[in-house]
Order: C-alpha cells, then structure tokens, then sequence
C-alpha cells in the first residue's frame, strides 16, 4: 500500500518540476508561435488593429502576395549569401585562432581569451554603435587614418554588408575559438603520442587524428552558427539604420518587423516570420542529426 | 628554430587580441575624450585631458541613470527567475525517466532557433490584451519584457542546466534518501549548491539575452518612456547625421561593463560548461 504511494509521487513529480516551465513557454512562448501561423493567413492591417474592420481570412494570400513579389526573392537571396559569408568567415577565423591557441605561450594565450571574452560580452546593441562610429564618413577614425574623408561605407550596399558582416564576425568568433580550443585539449594526449610515435608530422597528426575527432563538434558549431547568423537583427537595424538606403540592406528577420511595424502589414510580416522559421527548422533538423550521431544521450 | 616560430605565433595572437579589443578601448577612450578632441580632424589614440563630461550628461541630462536601473530590474529579474525554473525543469529532465521526456527535450532544443524577433508581431497584440486584465505586463511596463525574455531563456537555460545536473552522482542523493532527506530537502539542499557553477554560466546566457534586447523594449515600451531600458534609448539617442558620440559611447560603456565584469566573474565556469560538449 505505502509502496504504491510513493510509486505514484514519484511519477507526479517530473510534472510538478516541469510545471513552472510549461506555465512560460506554453503561454510565452507557444502561443504566440501558433499566433503567428494564424495571422500568417489573414489580412491584418491598421483599420484591423483599432478594430474599424474585423480581420479577413486569406488563406494563402499572404504567401502568394510574398511570392510574387521580386523584393522578397531579393531579400531571402542576400539574407542567404550574408548568412553564409558570416558563418564562412567566423569559422575560418575562430578555427585558425583555436589552433593558434594551442601553439603559443601561456601570457599569450591568456591575453588572446580576454580579448575574444570582451568581444563576446559586448552587447550587439553597443558592438554595433561603436562600429559605426569607428567607420563614421567624417568623425570616424577609419576615414581619417585611410583618407577617406567623407566616405559613407553604408552608400554601397555590398559594402554596407561587409561591414556589418565584420561586426557580426567580431561578436561570433569568440564562441567558436574558445568552443573548438576546449575540444582541441580534451582529445586525449595519448592518441597525440602516439601518432607522433608514428612519426606523423604536425600537420598530418591535425588533419588525420584532430579534425576528425572534432568533427561532431565542429558540426554542432557551424549549425549553431547557421543558426545565429540567418537571425541577424540588431547589426542591421542599428548601423544600416532599419534596413539600408531604400532597403538595400534588408534581411528576412529586419524585413518581417518592417513590413509588420512600419507598413502595418501585420500579417505579411508574420507570413515572413513563418517562411524564416520554416527554413530554421530545416536547419535544426540537420542539427538533431549531427547530435545524435556525437552519441550524445538525450 | 623552435623558439622562433613560437615567439611568431605569439605575436600573431597578441596583434589579433589588441585588433579585438580596439573597438571596446576606442569606445571607453571616446567616452572620456573631451567634445573638442572627438571632433578633431586628428583622432589620436590616447586623451591627456579625460572628462567625466559624457558620463554626467548621459546620466542626468538624457536620463541613461533611468535606463541603467530599468536594464538592471529587468535582467536581474529574468536571470532568478529563469534559474530557478530552469533548475527544477532541468532535474525533472535528468533525474526521472518518463515517456514524454525526449520530446520535450527536442521541442526545447527546437525553440532554441525560432527567429524570436518574428514573435514580436503576435506578442504585441498578446501583451496589449493581457495589459487589459493584468496591469502590471501590459504594454508600457517592464513586467512585460520580464516576462517574455524568461520564456525566450529558458529553453538554452534548461538545455545547458541540463550537463550540469546529469554531472553530479546518483549516489549523492541515494545516500541522503538514506539519511531520510525528504525531496524537497535534497533539490535545495543538496543538488542546488551543487550545481551552483552551472547556474552561475546559464545566468550569463540568460543575462545577455535580457540585457541585450531592444526589439522587444521598442516594440512594447510606447508611450511611457520612464521605462525604457538602455539598448531601446541608446537607439533614440542615435540620430543620423548629428550624433553626439561622446555621448552615445559614455552611454554604450554603461551598457557594456556589467555584462564584461559578469562575464569576467564566470569565465572559468563558462569554458568549463561548453567543453561539456566534447566526448573524450
């Protein structure tokens, strides 16, 4: 009798645990993503928000208002290119740096984590202003000590995205240095050894014994960087000033808000929000795969 | 040769240290530089003449003390809250085996990488109603962004809580079961203090979420501008064409250092949490 009280506690209990949780999510969290599938499908728009019309159910016409439109194919183009020259850069760098890490004394490595520390701690709100001001057309120290005087960087619009490209690069880096550093030192030193044992030279032993012992989690931080960087926002709302000249700096997360806030659009903007998540959830996909395979127990 | 392709290596790592931390010098320096001397055709790197000028005005005169004290409620708010719910999701998640488990594992990990700046549309209409019958998270409020920045925290939170509850030994609790500990005692007695060290990093996480954000502080904070927190007046303050950088950097810095000494604080922790990632 006393046995199967406590059996039956014991059940309860996760859910009592997980309940505080569930209390946020479900309400904060889910909802509004339920939400924002609905207004996906309707027309909603200012006279909509004050309550002068009720809201009109278009079914798929949002969609087909956004796929018909070439600004929105133009904007999924270079959100993509953006994304992937940001993921591209940030890994190359922050690998090379890992490896560097490994190579250099111990004052040196110590400075290089408390730079990469203050780069990552900079919130982007701040990062992004003090870029801009560094590349200002005629305060900034860039023009000055280049010349340039003048000189707007956010007038071309592949340079404003180099630009801000860089921002994101000097905010992400950190992470993947000090993540790839700490799986470089746990490969065990034995296999190291012996390797060298074997009379492998230092570039064979990373490119044969290293890389591929890192390979799960190099992965999880490429999807992991995927991820950060296809949801740039501030970056680009902050230094391009909401979306570039005539929007030419336009990604789909900056897109959504504008075409919602700014035009009232809501639900265009919640039609886009809905195609961003889609392609993220694409991207997770990948990523469950890439973690099961590390052997990691959910 | 050894000794000389070390010393290079070490000064290809210092060059890149100082070229990553430039931004953040460039930013304390310009905040303390005299108005006369930012608007020199001739930037130097350095100011003989430092000035509490753009700290005095942003504070008093633009209201950044305000703002600083509203970031502080709300983050501060977001990270107890988001670790105390994390940490009793995150043992439900380790320490019991039951058959929606894997799910809502996933599902967490799922939330991880919605583009959260979307739900900001549907959030706006749901804060607006919910203001209508809960005053105090209404549009206008900082209850408001307390709210929904502990739900974005929490599904990184419970994943990362997660390692550090799984570290820690069955046998730990098995012996305090024996000791006669009821459940309530070995949570808080025993396991929390435990896993004190990852609370500390997930706090970081949860931290910078909530300090950083200024979508959200834009999107619900209209009309009552007594509670804006500092990302969403540090962007009023940005105008184009007539920035008072002084200004704007003495306030960006205000902004950057709790985040840097936090981060300073658990830095150990925080490389420990994610070397959890790697199976040796």
């Amino acid at each position: 009798m006393s046995s199967s009280v406590t059996l039956r506690r014991q059940r309860l209990t996760p859910l009592w645990l997980l309940l505080p949780a569930l209390a946020v999510l479900v309400p904060m969290f889910a909802y509004p993503l339920y939400q924002l599938g609905l207004l996906s499908t309707f027309e909603y728009g200012q006279p909509q928000v004050s309550g002068g019309e009720p809201a009109r159910f278009v079914g798929t016409g949002n969609f087909r208002t956004l796929f018909g439109d070439p600004a929105f194919w133009s904007v999924l183009n270079q959100t993509v290119v953006f994304a992937a020259g940001c993921v591209l850069v940030t890994l190359a760098l922050g690998a090379a740096l890992a490896v560097l890490m490994t190579r250099i004394g111990r004052v040196a490595r110590t400075v290089l984590s408390f730079a990469a520390l203050t780069a990552w701690a900079a919130p982007a709100m701040t990062g992004s202003v003090v870029w801009a001001f560094l590349f200002d057309s005629n305060l900034g120290l860039v023009n000055e000590v280049l010349g340039l005087d003048g000189y707007n960087w956010l007038y071309d619009r592949s340079v404003a995205f180099a630009l801000v490209g860089a921002v994101v690069v000097w905010h992400s880096f950190p992470f993947v240095m000090i993540t790839l550093y700490a799986g470089i030192q746990a490969v065990p030193g034995s296999v190291l050894e012996a390797a060298a044992l074997d009379g492998a030279s230092t570039f064979t032993t990373f490119r044969r014994v290293t890389a591929p012992m890192l390979r799960p989690l190099i992965t999880i931080v490429v999807i992991q960087s995927i991820i950060w960087d296809f949801k740039v926002f501030t970056q680009i709302y902050v230094m391009t000033r909401g979306g570039g000249i005539a929007g030419q700096n336009m990604v789909l997360n900056v897109y959504a808000y504008q075409k919602a806030f700014a035009s009232a659009q809501y639900g265009l903007g919640s039609a886009i929000g809905i195609v961003m998540t889609v392609i993220l959830l694409v991207v997770t996909l990948f990523y469950l795969r890439a973690l099961r395979r590390t052997g990691e127990e959910l | 040769m050894r000794v000389v392709r070390r010393r290079i290596a070490d000064g290809v790592a210092i060059a890149v240290a100082v070229a990553t931390v430039f931004p953040i010098y460039w930013m304390v320096l310009s905040a303390l530089k005299p108005t006369g001397e930012i608007l020199s055709a001739d930037p130097r790197p350095w100011t003989l003449h430092p000035t509490l000028d753009h700290f005095r005005s942003a504070l008093g005169v633009s209201g950044f003390g305000r703002y600083l004290l509203n970031s502080l409620v709300v983050a501060l708010a977001v990270v107890a809250l988001s670790a105390l719910i994390a940490f009793l999701a995150a043992v439900a998640l380790t320490r019991y085996r039951f058959r929606t488990r894997t799910t809502i594992l996933v599902l967490f990990l799922i939330a991880q990488m919605v583009p959260v700046e979307a739900l900001s549309i549907p959030l706006f209409f749901q804060i607006r109603d919910l203001g209508r019958t809960v005053p105090g998270v209404g549009l206008n409020t900082l209850g408001s962004l307390i709210l929904v920045q502990v739900a974005f925290s929490l599904p990184f939170a419970i994943w990362m809580l997660r390692g550090f509850v799984a570290a820690v030994p069955k046998e730990v609790e098995e012996a305090a079961i024996m000791d006669g500990a009821s459940r309530f005692t070995i949570l808080w007695r025993i396991l929390f203090p435990l896993i004190a060290p990852g609370l500390a990093a997930t706090s970081v996480f949860s931290f910078i979420i909530a300090w950083n954000d200024f979508l959200f502080a834009k999107t619900f904070i209209i009309s009552a501008t007594e509670n804006q927190t500092l990302p969403a007046a540090l962007l009023v303050f940005f105008k184009p064409d007539e920035n008072d950088w002084g200004g704007i950097m003495a306030a960006s810095t205000l902004m950057t250092i709790p985040v840097l000494v936090f981060f300073v604080f658990v830095r150990r922790r925080l490389v420990s949490g994610l070397g959890g990632a790697v199976k040796e």
